[in-house]
């Protein structure tokens, strides 16, 4: 299987659909002729043209919403924010009128757009840029949320981003670009809202989704090789829709949960995950559900505490110690 | 109050009335056919008895929420929509019912849509500042001051995309104007060169705020800093509408060139129905534009002169009007609200075609 960055695989599903779909329409902000802020969309240019892959002026809620106008008509535009931070400039597009304008038209209208770039920390670019907006958005019914962990996943859900009739909101994350992966030849599409177990275990769930994916894996295996523990880690991929059935299955298994977010501990998503789990699965749990968030205020620009701010393996393994007594 | 509003159309004309469209001998207007003019006519009468009509259903609280009436300006939806071709579309503000009868939606859906009722254009799921009709290329309909803006310039954006001749409208108040949405959307409309036309309908107050304490310099003119196109009109004289709309409209379908058009017009009502409209404007005011500019009676004196129309004829047009719309008020009385289990239907195109269904899991969440 051909080995490829997350970025890659990112370019690949947009060259793709790109080829498949006429309609299909790459915007942003450097996304033309820099070649991408973070050269997701690097030869995209070379290779459609500008009517195709067009470069926008700092202008968020402009181009956003007319994005949101153009898939009105059934243009399928792949916006990209060259931060999911920078939302909150465009919020009225985003959430009011991409979210909402299907049911305020009572089903006459659907927008099949796709708002994509990186919402993450960890890079030292303070608090500004370092927003996880996935539990505000999956907030708006009409919307779609997708964090992809791995390379094979960022390619195949963006795929289906791409193809799907409403909203998809699919946040990357700038860390993970440069990992590979190995990503299936051909046609390879992930269905939205299918959970993926990236390792099976007994003793301990773990539900996380994006780069704490990472985090979870390696402590996982430390939990393995040093408590002789057995973690599963279930990555959501995709967080609204959700796949609860691949999270209750495992709780059945296990009898422990441990949620591991980047995500500020507020009404986060695991915050809605874990009552869900304690409502569908009460009786399969032997203690209290445990989360692992990033500790809670701004994001620190210091770049060594930094770290210890968000999700990172030794943080994951003390959580999991404690899930587990 | 009730009483003055049903009123507000009724009376004569005053003599101050100016007896001649300026803007008559326009070609657009002056290819008009007998039955097109009287349909300018009528399509402007319908929307205002309709809107009266909305106002004793709110005031005996068949309709919730707010209502933003147009009686005043009707000119300018009619004069704009009468100009539409194939692939023109329309977007507005929650200012909206004027805009929805000009393009044809019919008074039943659109009345049942205040109700709140199942038959409503939108299921009783938008309300009075959400109608849309995308059949006929009427896009919204959209509550937050500016926002359909950009929406608006992502529609000429389609049009051009697709390479067809079409130009969008985009209608906004004169609120609007100072919103960053709708300065983004006036740089990416003249940097892109797309086919939209901004239509800012001046009604003097944003909101409570008068345009002089609220605006600097002239409107339209900003287009200039943008490097397009502008205009002004006489938003009281429905030719005028259409025969400086018909300019920009071929320049924007056949050049795709954007313009930002200032149409000045009146509210003779307050921002909504919640307004008491006491504090910001005098009745005098109110008064001298109902007595010698309502489009209404202006274009009823010109076809009058035209010979195209008669006393009789006006007051059978009217009539029918106020039959249409009372009609209209009993069908969304008739009508069945949506129920419980509608609450979540339209809200995501998947969950309504399980058929066609690609993705998995749960969509809803309680």
């Amino acid at each position: 299987m051909p080995v490829l960055t997350y970025r890659e695989a990112i370019r690949h599903a947009l060259a793709e659909e790109l080829e498949r779909d006429s309609s299909v329409v790459v915007l942003g902000e450097e996304v033309g002729q820099f070649n991408g802020a973070y050269k997701v969309t690097e030869g995209l240019l070379a290779k459609f043209g500008p009517k195709r892959i067009v470069d926008t002026p700092i202008s968020e809620a402009g181009f956003i919403g007319l994005g949101v106008g153009a898939s009105m008509l059934g243009i399928r535009p792949v916006m990209e924010l060259m931060f999911w931070s920078f939302y909150s400039v465009a919020f009225d597009q985003i959430l009011n009128n991409a979210a909402n304008v299907r049911y305020m038209s009572g089903g006459l209208i659907n927008c099949p757009i796709v708002i994509r770039g990186p919402a993450n920390g960890g890079t030292n670019v303070g608090a500004t840029h370092s927003h996880t907006p996935e539990n505000v958005l999956a907030n708006h019914p009409g919307v779609k949320v997708v964090v992809p962990s791995t390379a094979a996943d960022a390619k195949g859900l963006l795929k289906s981003a791409i193809r799907d009739n409403d909203p998809v909101f699919f946040l990357e994350n700038t860390l993970l670009y440069g990992e590979k992966g190995e990503v299936p030849e051909g046609e390879h599409v992930v269905p939205l809202g299918l959970a993926d177990v990236k390792r099976a275990g007994t003793d301990l769930t773990i539900v996380t989704y994006g780069r704490s994916v990472l985090h979870s894996l390696a402590a996982a295996e430390i939990l393995q090789r040093d408590h002789g523990a057995s973690v599963e880690v279930v990555d959501l991929r995709t967080i609204r829709p959700l796949d609860l059935d691949t999270v209750l299955a495992s709780v059945a298994k296990t009898h422990r949960v441990l949620i591991v977010e980047e995500q500020k501990p507020f009404a986060s998503v695991g915050s809605q995950l874990a009552y869900m789990i304690q409502r569908e699965a009460f009786d399969e749990l032997d203690a209290p559900i445990h989360r692992l968030a990033t500790v809670d205020a701004p994001a620190i620009y210091s770049p060594p505490v930094e770290v210890e701010q968000l999700p990172n393996p030794s943080r994951v393994l003390k959580a999991a110690l404690e899930a587990l007594a | 109050m009730t009483k003055k509003t049903n009123a507000s159309a009724d009376k004569k004309a005053d003599a101050s009335v100016t007896p001649t469209s300026t803007s008559a001998s326009a070609p657009i207007n002056q290819r008009l056919g007998k039955e097109e003019r009287i349909e300018l006519y009528r399509t402007m009468l319908r929307i205002r008895r309709f809107e009266e009509r909305s106002l004793r259903a709110y005031q005996a609280k068949k309709i919730g929420g707010f209502l933003h009436l147009y009686i005043g300006q009707e000119a300018v939806a009619v004069g704009c929509c009468s100009l539409m071709g194939p692939n023109d579309h329309v977007i507005t503000a929650y200012r909206d019912h004027g805009h929805a009868i000009a393009v044809g939606m019919g008074l039943n859906e659109l009345m049942a849509e205040l109700f709140g009722k199942a038959t409503g254009c939108s299921k009783g799921k938008g309300g009075s500042m959400h109608y849309f009709a995308p059949d006929r290329n009427y896009w919204g309909g959209h509550g937050i001051v500016g926002g359909q803006i950009p929406l608006g310039t992502g529609l000429a954006y389609a049009v051009k995309y697709k390479g067809l001749k079409g130009a969008a409208m985009a209608f906004m108040g004169d609120g609007a104007v100072n919103q960053g949405a709708v300065h983004e959307a006036y740089n990416l409309a003249s940097l892109w060169q797309l086919p939209v036309i901004f239509v800012i309908e001046n009604n003097g107050y944003s909101m409570g705020t008068s345009q002089q304490r609220s605006s600097a310099g002239d409107l339209a003119k900003r287009a200039e800093g943008y490097n397009m196109s502008w205009g002004t009109c006489n938003g009281h004289d429905v030719y005028d509408v259409r025969a400086v709309m018909d300019r920009f409209l071929r320049q924007a379908r056949e050049e795709s060139k954007p313009a930002i058009i200032e149409i000045r017009t009146y509210r003779y009502r307050g921002h909504s129905v919640a307004d008491p409209d006491n504090t910001y404007r005098a009745k005098a005011e109110i008064e001298e534009y109902r007595r010698t500019k309502d489009p209404i009676q202006v274009f009823q004196h010109q076809l009058l002169s035209e010979g195209v129309l008669t006393e009789a004829d006006a007051a059978q047009i009217d009539q029918a009007a106020r039959t249409e719309a009372d009609a209209a008020a009993d069908f969304a009385e008739a009508s069945p609200f949506p129920t419980p289990d509608d609450i979540q239907k339209d809200v995501y195109w998947e969950a309504d075609h399980p058929a066609e269904r690609k993705s998995q899991g749960r969509l809803f969440f309680n």
